[in-house]
């Protein structure tokens, strides 16, 4: 009998379905390992694991009996410990306290802080890291400090069933062993172990089944870990026709002049030594995982991230600090987190616009309102942003209009250089294939465009050249032409330049 | 290839010390401000600062704000604010004083006013945590209407407190010390270890710290913030009580402004109003801080509009020096 059987798990957010019937099976003593590409949807099936998510259907089954998860609280009673890989510690706490949240050892609501401590000191050595103090403050600890606490904190549980989000994210080659030596003490008393990694070199080491998913589906279960072939995995992972998405490559728009020259960037922990040339109508799309470093990158050329090495230049002319050089340069951010970082979402879309060029549209510190109005609104229309009335607020358009303000703020600024950061996540496929032809329009009239997207496919189809990025290498850089999803994937997973 | 960082933190200083008061040099600050404040004091009024009498004082008029910040700096290590304490302090001490309640005894006019605080205090809390109200807004409503049925109540007079009983156990002392001051050194002490040494303190930091980190780890934080902005309460009905004591009488306008006085208390004792961080110790301080200003002011015959002047600067000094504390610690960011 498994210890855990899911079925038919469905999960909706507005506007994705983030899971669209998974299953999974684990077995006592197993490491099962989930294998997707990002947005896949592993971290949503965790946090229905962890009790975090409700799904909106499907059941789950725990040592044959049905099971409703409706809080973290039932999740850890029925012993299932999650370690995500981020958002669960509390900075301004102890490692001791941090461990212990939740279930804090404690007498008639006293806490025992020296049982506690002891305790944290024992879980840190078995950890193989003794020397982080159960006093100190967490938020004082490197990543991979924190990574260890959170893997503390798991432990702590006595959990039967161990789910483990990209544990080796942020752990050096000896902190790997460690773990997977613990995780083969844990197997062996018959835990189970979710385990998920973008490694598949360490799901060769320590896992015994893999499950894949794919947009949210289940597309291949119970293969062995050891013996399946890399390619079939790969091909699992991928799965989709390139070519329904995007029609035939066309010829690029590249022009001989260099817009933008990036060379030996670094910035320590993020990425290292990146050196790249965009030409004007050339578009740069970078292919890498959540954590590669891409947006660091990205943030960094744009002057919001302060270079530890090297230099970036716009149409030769080197690039001083900090974000105004760069915007007066000519370069736009399109960002990541489009409404946290990007937008003043109850402003009018107007006001969006002509955020970053408001010394053009006011004399003697007033604003010209209807000169505003008239350039937004020509701006709208060119990129066919809907409904093309620049007083509507920003809050109430669809994501892929949303987007296009962003975009539209750079175009009245007239910008050389685009930075886009996942310029479609979130958006609908419709919306997508609009903003596809816009990216393409853009690039016809000579800006030049980096782009990051997690989705290969959308790297593909829309760069001329790709950069793929791995724990903040550049590991490839080649035109696009000759390239296949499944080869990018290779080299994301594997981490050899093919 | 990629060297993640060796964790640096293994470097640290010998041995933390076992509480961290002792370790933080800017409470120590803080206590410096306090002590050239008392040199000040007794500087210019030798033959009265330092008697008994004046430091009695002190301590008597620290009470009531005293035992407001306490349940304030839970709110605000939680994430919150809690604008409604002074009106809360001001209508428990109107209920507890009616003529209704004096009819029952001095137990019942006591349990009146801890309810009321508590239930108020309860209130907000549900409001914040299950109603989703910003916590701003929410005591917002409390400051407004608790305000407004205590001038209902009391028909805006004074309720002159006739019990016999409670004043003399109220005003009176134990071991020569007055019984506000034990009133306020019990709370005190209940609260830091409430705060520092049972599970709900320890969530309350958590809560405040990371609320979505807290929630995955099991804690149920609607209830949590709900209990905390009780706490709040609670202790403005104890504040309550004691204002009644010292004045004789329950009115409306009783707690006017301890809303301001206890967020100030609290910021300049270096709790953060964003959450997760803050410590007691600095609120008794900074409640002693602001205490022993005006007693000083007082004592030379000093007009209080530059009183207020020197508490808005006093304000402003600590918080940023709690600012380039902070910096310093973390590093640059």
């Amino acid at each position: 009998m498994s210890l855990l059987s899911v079925r038919g798990i469905v999960k909706t957010f507005p506007g994705v379905r983030a899971l669209d019937g998974v299953d999974l099976d684990v077995e006592p003593g197993e490491v099962h390992c989930l294998l997707g590409q990002n947005g896949a949807g592993k971290s949503t099936l965790i946090k229905v694991l962890s009790g975090a998510h409700r799904p909106d259907a499907g059941e789950l089954t725990w040592n044959g009996e049905r099971v409703e998860l409706g809080s973290p609280v039932d999740a850890l009673r029925l012993g299932i410990a999650t370690m995500y890989q981020e958002l669960d510690l509390v900075p301004g706490l102890s490692v001791a306290d941090n461990i212990f949240l939740g279930h804090e050892r404690a007498r008639f609501g006293f806490t025992r802080i020296s049982q506690a401590r002891d305790e944290a000191a024992r879980l840190m050595a078995r950890l193989g890291h003794p020397g982080i103090r159960p006093s100190t403050e967490v938020g004082k600890l490197s990543a991979a400090g924190q990574q260890l606490v959170s893997m503390a904190r798991a432990l702590a549980h006595d959990a039967r069933l161990l789910v483990m989000d990209e544990p080796t994210a942020a752990l050096a080659g000896e902190e790997v062993d460690n773990l997977f030596r613990i995780v083969g003490e844990l197997t062996a008393d018959g835990v189970a172990v979710v385990y998920i990694s973008h490694r598949l070199e360490e799901l060769r080491r320590i896992g015994h089944r893999v499950t894949v998913l794919k947009d949210g589906r289940t597309v291949g279960t119970g293969l062995d870990a050891a013996a399946t072939p890399t390619a079939d995995l790969v091909a699992l992972m991928a799965g989709r026709k390139v070519e329904t998405v995007f029609g035939p490559r066309h010829d690029g728009h590249a022009r001989p002049e260099t817009a933008l020259a990036v060379e030996h960037l670094s910035r320590n922990g993020e990425f290292e030594n990146v050196s790249f040339t965009v030409h004007a109508g050339e578009v740069v799309g970078i292919a890498g995982l959540v954590g590669s470093g891409r947006s660091e990158l990205l943030e960094t050329i744009f002057g919001a991230r302060k270079a530890d090495r090297g230099t970036v230049a716009v149409q030769g002319k080197p690039l001083g600090p900090g974000v105004r050089a760069a915007v007066k340069a000519g370069i736009g951010l399109a960002p990541e987190e489009r409404k946290s970082q990007g937008l003043l979402l109850d402003l009018p879309v107007v006001h969006n616009v002509t955020l970053a060029s408001l010394g053009r549209y006011a004399k003697l510190g007033f604003t010209e309102r209807a000169k505003e109005l008239d350039d937004a609104g020509a701006s709208l229309r060119r990129l066919d942003l809907r409904p093309a009335d620049p007083r509507r607020i920003v809050r109430t358009l669809s994501g892929g209009n949303q987007q296009k303000a962003v975009l539209a703020r750079w175009l009245v600024r007239g910008c050389r250089v685009l930075l886009l950061d996942e310029p479609t996540r979130g958006v609908d496929v419709g919306a997508r294939a609009e903003l596809y032809r816009l990216i393409d329009e853009l690039a016809a009239t000579g800006v030049a465009i980096v782009l990051v997207s997690s989705e290969i496919p959308e790297v593909l189809g829309l760069s001329d050249r790709v950069l793929v990025l791995r724990e903040g290498r550049v590991l490839a850089d080649r035109p696009s032409s000759g390239l296949t999803e499944a080869e990018v994937l290779d080299v994301i997973l594997e981490g050899s330049a093919a | 290839m990629t060297e993640t960082q060796a964790p640096p933190q293994e470097a640290l200083p010998a041995e933390r010390k076992r509480f961290t008061f002792s370790a933080d040099p800017r409470l120590l600050g803080l206590v410096g401000v306090l002590v050239i404040l008392c040199l000040v004091g007794q500087i210019t009024r030798p033959e009265l600062f330092f008697t008994e009498s004046n430091i009695s004082t002190i301590l008597r008029l620290a009470a009531a704000i005293g035992v407001v910040s306490v349940g304030m700096t839970f709110v605000i290590i939680s994430g919150g604010i809690d604008l409604s304490v002074g009106s809360m302090v001001g209508l428990a001490g109107v209920w507890l004083t009616t003529l209704a309640t004096q009819s029952y005894g001095p137990w019942v006019m006591v349990l009146c006013g801890l309810a009321v605080g508590l239930g108020c205090g309860l209130v907000n809390g549900v409001l914040v945590a299950y109603g989703k109200v910003v916590p701003f807004i929410a005591t917002l409503a409390m400051y407004v209407s608790a305000r407004g049925l205590a001038e209902r109540i009391s028909g805006r007079r004074t309720q002159v407190v006739a019990d016999q009983d409670f004043l003399a156990f109220f005003r009176g002392g134990f071991l020569g010390i007055p019984t506000l001051i034990w009133l306020f050194a019990l709370v005190f002490a209940v609260g830091w270890v409430v705060l520092n040494r049972t599970t709900f303190g320890r969530r309350t930091y958590a809560v405040g710290g990371n609320a979505e980190a807290s929630r995955l780890a099991g804690i149920n934080v609607k209830r949590h913030l709900a209990l905390v902005y009780g706490v709040a309460g609670l202790c403005c009905g104890i504040a309550a009580l004691m204002v009644v004591a010292r004045t004789t009488a329950g009115a409306s306008t009783n707690g006017m402004f301890y809303e301001l006085d206890a967020i100030a208390a609290v910021v300049i004792g270096g709790t953060l109003l964003t959450g997760g961080r803050g410590s007691l110790i600095g609120t008794l301080v900074g409640v002693l801080i602001f205490t022993v200003l005006s007693n000083i002011f007082t004592l030379n015959n000093l007009d209080t509009d530059i009183q207020n002047i020197a508490k808005g600067v006093i304000i402003v000094l600590a918080v940023l020096l709690q600012f380039r504390a902070r910096k310093a610690r973390t590093g640059s960011q």
